[in-house]
């Protein structure tokens, strides 16, 4: 097995004028989690699906565990899991029946599926369901399903586009407790998300993308100390054009996005000094986040 | 890009067998319903009209007119149940149901998924068509051993007709498409094929048309084998259907590659 899972080189993908993909090269090493952030739009789930061999890039190269895609895409398949970004589970079938039929499409025999079938129930915390209808089973259950009938064959690589967009707080860091132990475990992800909070608990490294084009590339607090590296003040509330020639002179760098004022300080006591005892203000601080990194990039707030 | 179009092709001859697998579940659990939906109408159909116009129309070359129709109605039910399977169930497996999505995720190709679809669809052609024989072959009308050698025939019209059904599903947008197919292609061919009534009751113009259709070869191997009369052309009729089977699946698939994988 070589030590690069995903290799991407200069790849371009356009639908009519629209460029989707623009010139995007990333290499994911085998073992890590590596993310693809970006609001709707940015070409993430394209990348997916590139990836996949389920789209064929207008121009570049890429090679998924040492496959050429898309062209020998059918034989990287044989060794990923798919986590697709909206549920495609056979709602007519039982738990069991699902991950019966998905096996045979890897060529499994009923005997080698059945093998698996307790473990993977355990993993997905469905033991108590494997004979309910999937129709039955709540949004979360039909996420964790999706994921155990991603690991059926036994996966090296696991692509998933956003495991957790729809699903409630205490469902998605179910997933994600699951997700790190696959990771524990030695599996590669691809992981593709617009939450800032999934990439930043998740991913050794990652791909900030907008509009197709990557703008920034590292490990989350490398890239959050790189980009902001201090106290973030979040400021509602008042005129944002008078407050930031008010706190200009303490701050490294001011974003005002909608009716937020983004303040970086690196000695936020000055800041609220400055602002102490103005009215109709609602101030909040704290550590810098991706958010920021990618509103310092891009001058905007991500949009969900 | 010729690359690109050979690795969604069938990836080798048994990869299919996993998708018809999931068909037929899906199938079991539906079954009996699914059964009787299938035979309902051309069951009406031979009845209806064997009895009721076998009264005026009285012997077609030398048979009954229920004998002579029972052999059509094998062919076009055979012909319906495959269309319908795959026009309905086979876009909802590509569409709403998202099946063909997950399937594509595995190591199947569209053109494994395609070969399950029309095999899945041929084998319910086979059900339903082999039913009208079994019931006819009860009233009578047909020799039981016949039913054996006919069922070649059926499947092979059942693949023909689940492949170019399948085209329709590959360029149709939505549901309301297929009704153009259904009542200007499938529709007519009934009266064309030779399945109601024989084909050389047509002007001539009419009857070369009818040389060219999928299911008057169909019907022209089956009904022979029924009534239990020698069949003239095997070799012909044969070969024109393996070009109706084949020559729409890989027309298919070139078209879902462009569909589904833009």
């Amino acid at each position: 097995m070589s030590t690069v899972a995903i290799d991407l080189t200069c790849v371009r993908k356009s639908y009519g004028d629209k460029i989707v993909v623009d010139g995007l090269s990333f290499a994911v090493a085998s073992g890590e989690c590596f993310g693809l952030l970006g609001p709707n739009g940015a070409g993430k789930s394209t990348i997916a699906r590139m990836v996949l061999g389920m789209v064929a890039p207008d121009t570049g190269k890429m090679t998924v565990l040492g496959e050429p895609v898309p062209a020998r895409a059918r034989l990287a398949r044989a060794r990923i899991g798919v986590v697709p970004q909206f549920d495609n589970l056979e709602l007519d079938f039982t738990v069991r029946e699902n991950l019966l039929v998905f096996g045979r499409y890897f060529n499994m025999s009923a005997r080698q599926v059945e093998a698996v079938v307790p473990e993977l129930l355990e993993f997905a915390r469905l033991e108590s369901k494997a004979d309910a209808r999937v129709a039955e089973l709540s949004g979360g259950m039909k996420r964790r399903l999706t994921l155990a009938r991603a690991l059926i064959n036994d996966p090296h690589l696991l692509v998933m586009d956003e495991p957790t967009t729809g699903l409630d707080p205490h469902a998605r860091h179910l997933i994600w407790e699951r997700l790190r132990l696959l990771l524990a475990r030695g599996k590669t992800i691809l992981l593709t998300t617009h939450f800032m909070e999934e990439a930043e608990r998740l991913c050794d490294r990652l791909c900030v993308l907008e509009a197709g084009r990557k703008i920034a590339e590292g490990e989350p607090r490398a890239l959050i100390d790189e980009q902001i590296g201090c106290q973030v003040i979040e400021i509602y509330g008042g005129n944002p054009h008078e407050l930031s020639s008010l706190i200009r002179p303490y701050a490294r760098h001011i974003e005002v996005s909608g009716e937020t004022l983004f303040c970086y300080a690196p000695d936020p006591e000055q800041v609220l000094v400055q602002l102490r005892g103005r009215a109709g203000l609602r101030l909040l601080q704290r550590p810098a986040n991706l958010e920021d990194v990618f509103l310092r990039l891009t001058g905007r707030e991500m949009e969900r | 890009m010729r690359e690109g179009y050979a690795a969604v092709m069938p990836a080798n001859a048994y990869n299919w067998v996993a998708v018809w697998r999931r068909n037929f579940l899906a199938w079991r659990k539906v079954a009996l319903a699914s059964v009787l939906g299938n035979l309902a109408d051309p069951m009406t159909n031979l009845f209806g009209l064997g009895f009721g116009l076998g009264i005026i129309v009285g012997l077609i070359d030398g048979t009954s007119y229920i004998a002579f129709l029972a052999g059509g109605m094998v062919a076009t039910s055979a012909m319906t149940a495959a269309t319908f399977e795959t026009m309905y169930a086979a876009f909802a497996r590509m569409r709403a149901q998202r099946t063909w999505e997950a399937i594509l995720c595995t190591q199947l190709t569209l053109g494994d998924i395609v070969l399950g679809e029309l095999a899945w669809a041929a084998t319910k052609a086979v059900l339903a068509g082999t039913a009208i024989a079994v019931v006819a072959a009860t009233l009578g009308y047909a020799a039981w051993a016949s039913i054996l050698y006919s069922i070649p025939a059926i499947a092979i019209t059942g693949f023909v007709f689940a492949s170019l059904a399948m085209v329709v599903v590959s360029l149709a947008p939505s549901y309301d498409y297929f009704v153009f197919y259904q009542t200007l292609v499938v529709t007519p061919m009934v009266f064309l094929c030779g399945a109601v009534f024989p084909v050389s009751q047509m002007p001539s113009a009419f009857q070369r048309v009818a040389g060219l259709l999928p299911l008057a070869h169909s019907v022209d191997l089956i009904r022979p084998v029924m009534l239990g009369l020698p069949a003239g052309g095997i070799g012909l009729h044969i070969g024109a259907l393996c070009m109706y089977a084949v020559l729409p699946f890989f027309l298919s698939i070139a078209l879902f590659r462009r569909r589904l994988m833009r």
